[in-house]
């Protein structure tokens, strides 16, 4: 036992990713904390969505279910498990079958590099982005199979619509991310890198985040990215494949309970896996926010408060509301409940402010903030934005965006070259 | 990969043929990265995998399987076969066996933390023209296809 503890020590002071010191239990032990805490935010997501939705549209949203519909989640993936699993006749079961597992593969083995702080990655491969970018295009095939093994014609179209839109938008995504990978070659010796962590700590030796670099192409770089990371994910304004007014469900019509919720699991991993993309290259992955400005030592200090802040912030939110909720003796379980929920988060809060712990959850925190700005804004988009119809879609994919970003590319390129001969005349 | 390789040419469905094709272009991009040239690996998954295999899927979805899948399976040339895969094998196993001086060093360069740096200077240094050219062809291709598919021209 105390060997484990040594050992556990030993490793936190190091200052490699466990792929890189080619250490598998701690591979396990990451890949482990990964998949519980994406598991974790899909089921945090859906609740958020359904929530900020409704207050959105001035109603409340689930308020039955736990207190404020904090269980709603656990209720939804208890009747999705208990479901009757149909499958179609005629439907050609091995691709039906293995339809739901290529598009949850593909969604979650990206995350394999997604880095959470300078040596919280599972790994980190010198192709990084071209990785990930590489590993969610092949959740293309996982959605045309499962149009395909429906044997049915809405799913047909919708699975055919749905790849001809993510096809178009990835050209879009990827000329954005080359746009921004160029930016990292912006140093002393002339070369850029692939490797997620290496785009961070770029944007780190330069002292801005990309979005601001080179006024106003970062930022239109990233506007290219975040439309297309919208619509490479399907969700609205760009859902027209699975929006239930014009093709039942689109491409998982035919699929019910379990299945159904494998494909609701890949779709929100895509996004907070597009997302992370999309705050390595432009926002700075884990750094906080103002670098360079504001930098030094007291700066630090203060910065590495917030973590524990916001979470105090959160629980003191909650504890309004457990003052609020009704005084009927109905309602007494729920307010215990919420009460609990409150302290949990109020424990975090405080266990934030630890110094030891402090150091070092604040890389996490920072990066986990700024995905939840972007899941945030994905929901914004959905309950404001009127939806797309397919061939302005399309027109859009291919006749707007790509032009656009050819054109960031070019005068990136050339602002870049400019700069750089600048530095070495 | 032999494994998929097997499957694409035995199933009656070409659905079925098309995924074994998927997962043969998989095993390709594993075996660059054994072979530690992992932007070749990552660019063929994102390429082939993600970008060709969708086209293929779309156009076998689109054209009919019905009468495809009835037809008997023959394969009458059998004889021509068996005489150009032993050829090609004997060519295998004799660079295999005598040919060590057709590459230098017997251990591959390991060149894999700037492999993409080193691709990039090649590629647009001495190697320039090739890539002009060969995008060349890729906007003929394009222009091609969009000039069949026009209803006017």
């Amino acid at each position: 036992m105390g060997q484990l503890v040594q050992y556990v020590q030993s490793y936190l002071k190091s200052n490699q990713t466990p792929g890189a010191a080619g250490n598998i239990f701690w591979m396990l032990v990451y890949i482990m904390l990964v998949f519980v805490g994406l598991s974790v935010a899909v089921i945090a997501m859906n609740w958020l969505e359904r929530k900020i939705l409704a207050h959105m549209q001035v109603r409340l949203g689930p308020m039955r279910v736990g207190p404020h519909g904090l269980l709603q989640p656990i209720a939804d993936a208890l009747k999705l498990l208990l479901k009757e699993d149909i499958m179609p006749t005629e439907a050609d079961s091995a691709i039906f079958w293995c339809a739901p597992f290529i598009v949850v593969l593909a969604a979650f083995t990206v995350f394999v590099v997604v880095p959470f702080g300078p040596t919280h990655a599972i790994t980190d491969m010198n192709i990084g982005i071209l990785f990930m970018l590489g590993v969610s295009s092949l959740s293309v095939l996982g959605i045309v199979m499962a149009g395909w093994a429906s044997n049915s014609h809405y799913p047909l179209i919708g699975a055919l619509r749905s790849s001809a839109q993510m096809v178009s938008y990835e050209v879009a995504m990827g000329l954005a991310v080359v746009s921004a990978v160029l930016m990292t070659s912006l140093n002393a010796s002339g070369t850029g890198t692939l490797s997620m962590i290496g785009i961070v700590e770029a944007q780190q030796a330069q002292g801005e985040w990309f979005i601001f670099k080179f006024f106003p192409l970062g930022l239109i770089a990233f506007f290219i990215f975040a439309v297309a990371m919208v619509a490479e994910t399907n969700r609205a304004p760009f859902d027209l494949a699975e929006a239930e007014s014009e093709l039942t469900a689109g491409f998982h019509t035919e699929y019910s309970g379990f299945r159904w919720s494998l494909f609701f699991l890949a779709e929100y991993s895509a996004m907070i896996a597009v997302s992370s993309i999309a705050v390595t290259l432009w926002l700075g992955g884990w750094l906080r926010p103002f670098p360079h400005w504001l930098g030094g030592a007291t700066w630090d200090q203060i910065f590495s408060f917030v973590p524990g802040v916001t979470f105090l912030f959160l629980s003191a939110i909650t504890f309004f509301n457990v003052v609020r909720m009704p005084k009927h003796p109905y309602f007494r379980i729920q307010t215990i409940g919420l009460a609990g929920f409150g302290a949990v988060l109020g424990f975090i809060g405080l266990a934030l402010f630890v110094p030891g712990v402090r150091v070092r959850i604040q890389d996490i925190f920072w990066f986990t903030a700024k995905v939840a700005g972007f899941m945030y804004l994905y929901i914004w988009y959905r309950g404001t934005f009127p939806r797309y119809r397919f061939d302005q879609l399309m027109k859009m994919g291919w006749k707007v965006l790509l032009p656009m970003g050819l054109g960031v590319l070019l005068l990136t390129a050339c602002v870049g070259l400019f700069q750089q001969n600048l530095w070495h005349r | 990969m032999l494994i998929g390789g097997i499957l694409v040419i035995t199933r009656k469905n070409p659905v079925h043929s098309a995924l074994a094709l998927i997962v043969t272009l998989l095993a390709q991009a594993s075996i660059y990265l054994m072979l530690y040239a992992p932007f070749v690996a990552g660019v063929q998954i994102i390429l082939y995998a993600g970008g060709i295999m969708v086209l293929f899927l779309f156009v076998i979805m689109l054209v009919s399987i019905d009468r495809s899948m009835r037809e008997r399976q023959f394969n009458s040339q059998w004889v021509a076969g068996i005489i150009a895969a032993t050829a090609l094998g004997g060519l295998f196993i004799a660079v295999y066996t005598k040919g060590t001086n057709i590459f230098p060093d017997h251990a591959l360069p390991v060149v894999e933390n700037d492999n993409t740096q080193k691709i990039a200077t090649l590629l647009y240094g001495q190697y320039m023209f090739a890539f002009e050219i060969a995008s060349l062809l890729l906007l003929v291709a394009i222009i091609g296809a969009v000039v069949m598919a026009k209803k006017k021209i």
